[in-house]
């Protein structure tokens, strides 16, 4: 399989983690940096393609704004909705503090 | 009461005898879940069964009258919610979760009156193509368990070849249906991209997925479209079939064009593969079909597109694993560092690896590169199957390009695991539909061939797989199980 050279180091790959809100240890860090450069040396072969004037197509279908009658129905209750919270409040879901 | 023999029972005989008085529900029901609990602690196939529910939900069927489908079991992919029942996705981070409404193909299902035996075994979140990277541990091939049975879909594939349901639904994604459908002999649809409604379907990518059918044969493959294909009021996407699917009865097929696009099979197909494939282009030609060369130039650059956008779609889809809502948590000290403990803990390594990517390539400064330039390459292989179907009434490929490989040979090799999809997740791209039938065995392991038509063609289809399957005349029973031994 033919692939590009693509080179990450592992600031980047935890700055991706970063983004994709994962922790991971540096082992972690280690193995996908050789394995992200694997995937994207493949995936990087089509960079290279004189496509630049070709729609790109984010969805096969031709559809547009399939809408049903905007009538009100009963939906899942507040109590419904906690069942699987791991740490549900009498009203609500409850999260650590926000900032550190 | 008698034991009923279920070994390669097809739904539409089930459903005869049912309707027939031959057997209940609650008998036949009871006969795959004494299979189950003797079977599957080997093969694996199943993550979850529960035989007071489903001996009472047949008996409700016998109760209230078995016609049509009704009273027949059924058995869906771990992907699909059922309300009440535990919904994992084949993830630890979903250890626990119970849907509160079920997916519209398994309320479809519920409708006419199926029966559920189980929820069946997955790679996590549907990302492979060996239900090895399943949290909950591997499926075993029912042909030989020293082998995968295909994924992403390897546990629905497994119990219909092992007998442990009549049919089951997979989804499919890039092949999670016809690949292991493939590698368990079995017959596997991916419907045109909006026919089945992916309502309560746990999301991956939702430009590339449908829901299936995986059958023992193409009748019955019909039989199951028909009860799940239809639009939604529930899912923006699904516009429903243009028209009913029919029963197909085998025949010749006088007329019909075949393209082969022979510049695709060059490198990387197993010889084995190759020549039942080339034995299957005899029998259309037998049968009365032209074979017609086609080209599709940009099928082979279908991999490195499907590895951005499917990861791209993914890493958005799985930010609502956060530890809030449902699913696991692991706790921090703040917000951020439970996000991270719990995605941390709760994803497998394949999950991972492909949020990494989706995130990358999403990420400043690449998303052109990457995730831009791939849906041209998507709009491409679209513009390749438009042209081809302007000569052709049909694709044929090979499903898969080998036989179900052994356990553990490619966990260590992500793009080997992935190239494994080469022939259909161009499909996918394409969001146009393929049949997968079995092809014959290479070296006692089935092989599957793929016929993939332009959209809304599922009738077309099923039409030439019956064809094929009364020429080929494959038995989808594994040598073990023949003879009613096992």
């Amino acid at each position: 399989m033919s692939a590009e050279r693509i080179e990450l180091g592992p600031d980047e790959v935890r700055h991706v983690a970063t983004l994709a809100r994962i922790g991971l240890d540096d082992a972690e860090v280690e193995r996908l940096v050789g394995e992200l450069e694997t995937i994207l040396g493949h995936v990087a072969t089509i960079s290279a393609l004189p496509i630049a004037d070709v729609p790109p197509t984010a969805h096969s279908l031709d559809v547009a704004g399939a809408l049903r009658e905007d009538v009100a129905k009963p939906g899942v209750t507040r109590e419904q909705a906690l069942t699987n919270a791991p740490d549900p409040s009498v009203d609500g879901f409850r999260v650590p503090p926000i900032g550190s | 009461m008698a034991a009923v023999d279920v070994i390669g029972l097809t739904a539409e005989r089930a459903a005869a005898m049912l309707r027939a008085g031959e057997c209940s529900s609650e008998e036949l029901a009871g006969a795959y879940l004494e299979r189950i609990e003797a079977f599957d602690p080997a093969l694996h196939a199943y993550l979850h069964v529960d035989p007071e529910h489903t001996l009472a939900a047949a008996r409700a069927q016998d109760q209230s009258g078995n016609v049509g489908l009704a009273g027949v079991p059924i058995a869906y992919k771990d992907l699909l919610s059922t309300k009440g029942v535990p919904t994992t996705a084949g993830s630890k981070i979903l250890e626990g979760f119970i849907p509160l409404e079920d997916a519209d193909v398994v309320a479809r299902g519920n409708a006419a009156g199926l029966v559920s035996l189980g929820k069946t075994n997955l790679d996590e979140f549907a990302m492979g193509s060996s239900t090895e990277h399943s949290a909950y541990g591997p499926t075993r091939n029912p042909w030989d368990q020293t082998r995968v049975p295909g994924g992403s879909s390897g546990g629905s594939a497994a119990v219909v070849a092992a007998g442990l349901a009549p049919w089951s639904l997979g989804t499919d994604t890039g092949g999670s249906i016809r690949q292991p459908a493939a590698f368990c002999g079995l017959v596997g649809l991916m419907p045109t991209y909006g026919t089945v409604s992916r309502f309560g379907v746990v999301a991956f990518a939702c430009s590339l997925e449908q829901v299936g059918p995986m059958t023992l044969t193409v009748r019955d493959c019909a039989l199951l479209q028909q009860v799940i294909a239809g639009g939604s009021e529930r899912d923006a996407t699904c516009v429903g079939l243009r028209e009913p699917i029919v029963l197909p009865e085998p025949g010749r097929l006088d007329g019909v064009r075949f393209g082969v696009p022979w510049a695709e099979l060059e490198d990387g197909v197993d010889p084995g593969i190759r020549e039942r494939f080339d034995s299957s282009l005899k029998l259309a030609t037998e049968l009365g079909a032209e074979l017609v060369d086609v080209e599709l130039p940009y099928a082979r650059h279908g991999l490195a597109a499907y590895y951005v956008i499917a990861p791209a779609e993914a890493s958005a889809n799985l930010s609502r694993f956060d530890g809030v809502r449902y699913g696991l948590r692991v706790d921090g000290p703040d917000l951020r560092s439970m996000y991270e403990a719990t995605r941390s803990a709760g994803f497998g390594p394949e999950v991972k690896r492909r949020i990494m990517i989706g995130t990358y390539a999403l990420s400043a400064g690449y998303h052109d590169a990457y995730y831009v330039q791939a849906q041209r390459v998507r709009t491409l292989i679209r513009r390749d199957f438009d042209a081809a179907f302007l000569g052709v009434d049909a694709i044929l490929l090979p499903t898969a390009p080998t036989t179900a490989f052994p356990m553990g040979a490619r966990m260590d090799d992500p793009l080997a695991m992935y190239a494994n999809d080469i022939f259909t997740l161009p499909v996918n791209l394409a969001g146009i539909p393929a049949l997968s039938i079995p092809n014959g065995l290479v070296e006692g392991l089935p092989s599957g061939l793929q016929i993939i038509g332009n959209a809304h063609t599922e009738n077309t289809l099923l039409r030439f797989g019956a064809a094929f399957e009364q020429a080929i005349g494959f038995d989808p029973v594994p040598p073990a199980l023949r003879g009613g031994a096992a």
